[in-house]
């Protein structure tokens, strides 16, 4: 689409348009669910004018449209320009250019017919007993294409393709009731064509997690007390996502979180001095992954996006924060400004963050607790709002005495203080344990915004720490 | 609006051929968003935003397309038209559904509620002069919001209100603060006063040294605002009846022998909220479904999809059978009261990032947030160190449930998730003999 020539009376604008695709094909209990496309078109403008800042979001893009957003996002500015937390005048004025495309953008995906085909298969498989009482295989199919534009001549593109599959069962017999899923609730999402399907084992998988839920209904509950965890790559994504990315996001330690999704334990002063982990422990915010969820070249304000190290050796070197943030701080920070769709502001986000690999194999990894659990699959989060206290509860355990993999446990959960939580961690699996994982449903902001972030992460082992069971 | 969303209904009319059908839900707002930090204006600005959820049917064939619209009646009768071609092109593919439900009576209805509401701009300049001095953090939603429905038989629905929600933290120091809000749809300037005076006394008690607690069993009372905590954790598939029937509602075991104390009783009542009276493929809701009634599970929120595979009668739920107007029955305990009631032990004024730690057992867990104190011999003594409590439903609103409050307070649902949610809970506080603290 060719851009109408602007004339603002402003310091400074930005025009980022979205325009997104989708379909979703669903078989629940063998019954094809119907089938839904989403078109999702807008624009969002952005000004900066006599020092305040201001936005309009409109799904008209006609050249009136435009006008009229950008006029309004204008006045937004002048009417709050004396209350402006910041002086607009100060802030960057990005002029990037560039583009972007997800991997296997050009691939063939299968027909709607192909699809269901596909969900029909998984979703025989998983319904596999009497006592599935619930079971459903999906994939979301989305395609994006974003332009970011500013008044200082740049001028970004950039087109995804994010695939979602998901598989879940529940099993019920006997008073007990137990879920299992594949790698969690749309736990698998990545950029790229059907090879992301093939490389969670998703068309077979539904047999393994219709037997694991069987197993579960029979198993004890898992034990209570202090012993060392080992947690899988499904459980570590959670673990990383609360406990160190919500914690590192500027826009909260610059408390503009406070009134809903809170702050953070981290304050400024801890940046190149506070010992966040164990030596063991490197974060890296990577967007440069092509597979993971959210790679990209640019974030929504225009910075470029590259790897950056967040913590390493242990040792808090800088936030995620985006180049406002970083303006009103003075810290450094990464591209993380991000808007969930042409609706919302770009605030600051996780993208991918992701856990460096260490070397130890899986098996040193079990063979390094004498006594202790291996939890998997994320199924409950809760944390304070200083992203502090934590209480996280897996699908599925299995007891490690000695150095070896025991029985099935249930209702595995397990809490502690993120502050001293990183400390414990005594062991970092090597690259063959690292699964390339995510969510699309990070929430966060007023108002509210649900985001697609990545998480790349081996298996590790923490030290004492509080496990428990459940109930029934 | 309305005028707007009958073309594009028209459009969809004149689009179908022989043998097909649609619906068509709408879903509209112009908001004014005003996002406040440390007393200052952090993002403001304006979203306008129309959608359609647009369903072709040829018998049981179907399929749906999700279209955001321009506003420009003559391009969006044009994108109706493509959108109907292109599930037409899809459904010879489509298996029969046989879990598809659709209204076989027509049953129009229009609700129109404004409110006369001041600029925006002037109740963001009206907040921060009254909270001058005070580390306020906060956001105001005003603006239109616009749901309709619409389809092939001649049914329309249309629901439009004007609401605001003002919610709003004074910060003390690090996470000490109160939080409050103003929502609905009469504004008053001397509501906004007193509001923000009220929270400005509470901040003078959280600036008090704050004590830490061990954890263990203590007596507690839940505020209305630390109650809809636990109901929206509830909104996960608790009332579902489709979730009941598969035993992933986490009161399931309410269809056996469980059992809340004979005090406690939920209705979703649609008549005394701000959710639309219709649900999106056009069933009428009733004004009020009990759900638990004498501390027993009476009923669930039934979705025509979920009527259609159980065998069960459809009460007008939305796909996600999620409460949109969920009321709690009132109790005896007298505002003035409470902390004599209490005598010992935390006034909870805020629950945070609850979930389940054994969903079957109903087993939640949660932080306390903002404005919670620990209480000596009915007197407010500090504020209190967060703390983690990890305890089942069962007991809470079972044998641990003292007393409601007789007051109850409409909270309407600060959601702004895509859009700005239209729903509400109108709940007591509780006063609880024990609530299990863990960490």
């Amino acid at each position: 689409m060719d851009l109408p020539r602007i004339s603002l009376d402003a310091d400074f604008w930005s025009l980022r348009f979205v325009d997104a695709r989708g379909q979703s094909y669903a078989v629940r209990k063998n019954v094809p669910q119907p089938l839904v496309l989403a078109t999702d078109s807008g624009v969002m403008a952005t000004v900066y004018a006599d020092g305040g800042y201001g936005y309009a979001a409109t799904p008209d893009t006609s050249e009136a449209g435009l006008r009229e957003a950008l006029e309004r996002a204008a006045a937004w500015a002048r009417a709050t320009a004396r209350y402006a937390i910041d002086d607009s005048r100060t802030l960057p004025r990005p002029a990037p250019r560039g583009e972007y495309a997800s991997p296997s953008l050009a691939s063939k995906l299968p027909s709607p017919a192909e699809w269901y085909d596909m969900l029909g298969h998984a979703s025989r498989l998983a319904g596999c007993d009497a006592r599935i009482v619930d079971w459903e295989a999906l994939v979301d199919v989305r395609e994006e294409t974003h332009r970011l534009i500013t008044s200082e001549g740049g001028e970004v593109v950039q087109r995804f393709r994010f695939l979602f599959p998901s598989i879940g069962v529940t099993a019920h017999a006997n008073g007990v009731t137990q879920q299992r899923s594949l790698n969690g609730y749309r736990g698998i999402c990545q950029q790229g064509g059907l090879e992301i399907l093939a490389r969670f084992g998703f068309a077979d998988a539904g047999t393994r997690i219709a037997q694991q839920a069987l197993e579960l209904l029979a198993a004890p509950n898992c034990p209570s007390g202090r012993m060392d965890v080992l947690l899988a790559p499904d459980q570590m994504v959670l673990q990383i996502h609360e406990s160190i990315g919500h914690p590192l996001e500027l826009d909260r330690i610059l408390g503009d979180e406070r009134n809903f999704a809170g702050t953070s334990f981290v304050t400024p002063d801890m940046f190149g001095t506070y010992q966040y982990g164990s030596a063991l422990l490197n974060i890296t915010f990577d967007p440069t992954r092509p597979e993971e969820l959210a790679s990209y070249a640019y974030d929504d304000e225009g910075s470029r996006a590259e790897k950056t190290f967040l913590i390493r050796g242990g040792l808090l070197e800088r936030p995620l924060g985006g180049a406002i943030s970083q303006a009103r701080s003075g810290l450094p920070g990464v591209a993380n400004a991000r808007a969930d769709g042409w609706n919302r502001p770009p605030i600051d986000r996780m993208a991918n963050l992701n856990l460096e690999p260490g070397d130890a194999t899986f098996d040193d990894l079990v063979a390094s607790i004498e006594r202790g659990v291996m939890m998997e699959t994320n199924s409950s989060w809760s944390i304070d709002d200083s992203r502090n206290k934590f209480q996280f509860g897996c699908e599925r355990a299995r007891l490690i005495e000695n150095g070896e993999l025991g029985a099935v446990v249930k209702n595995p959960n397990y809490r502690g203080v993120s502050a001293k939580f990183w400390r414990s961690l005594a062991r970092v699996g090597n690259a063959d344990t690292v699964r390339v994982l995510g969510t699309p449903f990070c929430g966060k902001g007023e108002p509210g915004q649900s985001i697609r972030v990545g998480h790349a992460a081996p298996a590790c082992v923490f030290t004492d720490v509080d496990v428990f069971g459940g109930e029934i | 609006m309305e005028a707007y969303f009958d073309t594009l209904a028209r459009a969809a009319d004149a689009a179908l051929r022989a043998g097909e059908a649609h619906t068509m839900s709408f879903a509209g707002e112009a908001t004014d968003f005003v996002r406040m930090n440390r007393g200052k204006v952090r993002q403001p600005g304006h979203v306008e935003q129309r959608s359609v959820a647009l369903r072709l049917a040829n018998g049981a064939r179907h399929a749906s397309h999700l279209l955001t619209l321009t506003g420009s009646a003559t391009i969006d009768r044009d994108a109706i038209a493509s959108a109907v071609a292109q599930l037409r092109g899809a459904l010879a593919s489509l298996p029969e559904d046989p879990h598809l439900l659709l209204p076989d009576t027509v049953t129009s209805s229009r609700s129109l509620r404004s409110a006369t509401v001041p600029p925006a701009a002037a109740i963001v300049d009206d907040v921060l002069t009254l909270a001058k001095g005070h580390d306020l953090v906060g956001m105001l939603a005003t603006g239109a919001v616009h749901r309709g429905f619409a389809d092939s038989r001649g049914q329309r629905n249309w629901h439009a209100v004007d609401t605001f929600n003002l919610q709003w933290s004074l910060y003390h120091r690090a996470d000490k603060a109160v939080r409050s809000s103003y929502s609905g749809l009469d504004w008053s300037a001397d509501e906004l006063r007193t509001r923000v005076a009220a929270t400005i006394d509470q901040l003078a008690l959280v600036s008090r040294p704050a004590k830490t607690i061990a954890p263990g069993q203590y007596r507690a009372f839940l505020t209305p605002a630390a109650m809809q905590e636990i109901t929206d954790l509830l909104h996960w598939g608790g009332f579902s009846a489709r979730a009941l029937e598969t035993q992933q509602s986490a009161l399931a075991k309410m269809r056996a022998d469980a059992r809340f104390d004979p005090r406690v009783a939920f209705s979703e009542d649609i008549a005394d909220g701000v959710a639309p009276a219709f649900q999106n493929d056009g069933f009428a809701r009733p004004a009020n479904t009990p759900l638990i009634t004498d501390g027993k599970l009476t009923g669930a929120l039934v979705s025509p999809r979920t009527a259609r595979e159980f065998g069960l009668a459809t009460n007008g739920a939305n796909a996600s059978e999620s409460p949109e107007a969920l009321s709690m029955a009132a109790g005896d305990l007298a505002a003035g009261d409470v902390l004599a009631a209490l005598d010992t032990g935390l006034a909870i004024g805020n629950l945070w990032y609850l979930n389940y730690s054994d969903r079957p057992a109903a087993r939640m867990t949660g932080m306390t947030r903002f404005a919670t104190f620990w209480v000596e011999g009915g007197k407010i003594v500090a504020p209190v160190d967060v703390m983690r409590f990890d305890d089942t439903l069962f007991r809470m609103l079972g044998d641990n449930l003292e007393a409601l409050t007789a007051k109850r307070e409409m909270l309407l649902e600060a959601n702004t998730y895509g859009e700005r949610v239209l729903s509400s809970v109108t709940l007591p506080g509780a006063l609880l003999r024990s609530l299990s603290f863990t960490l």
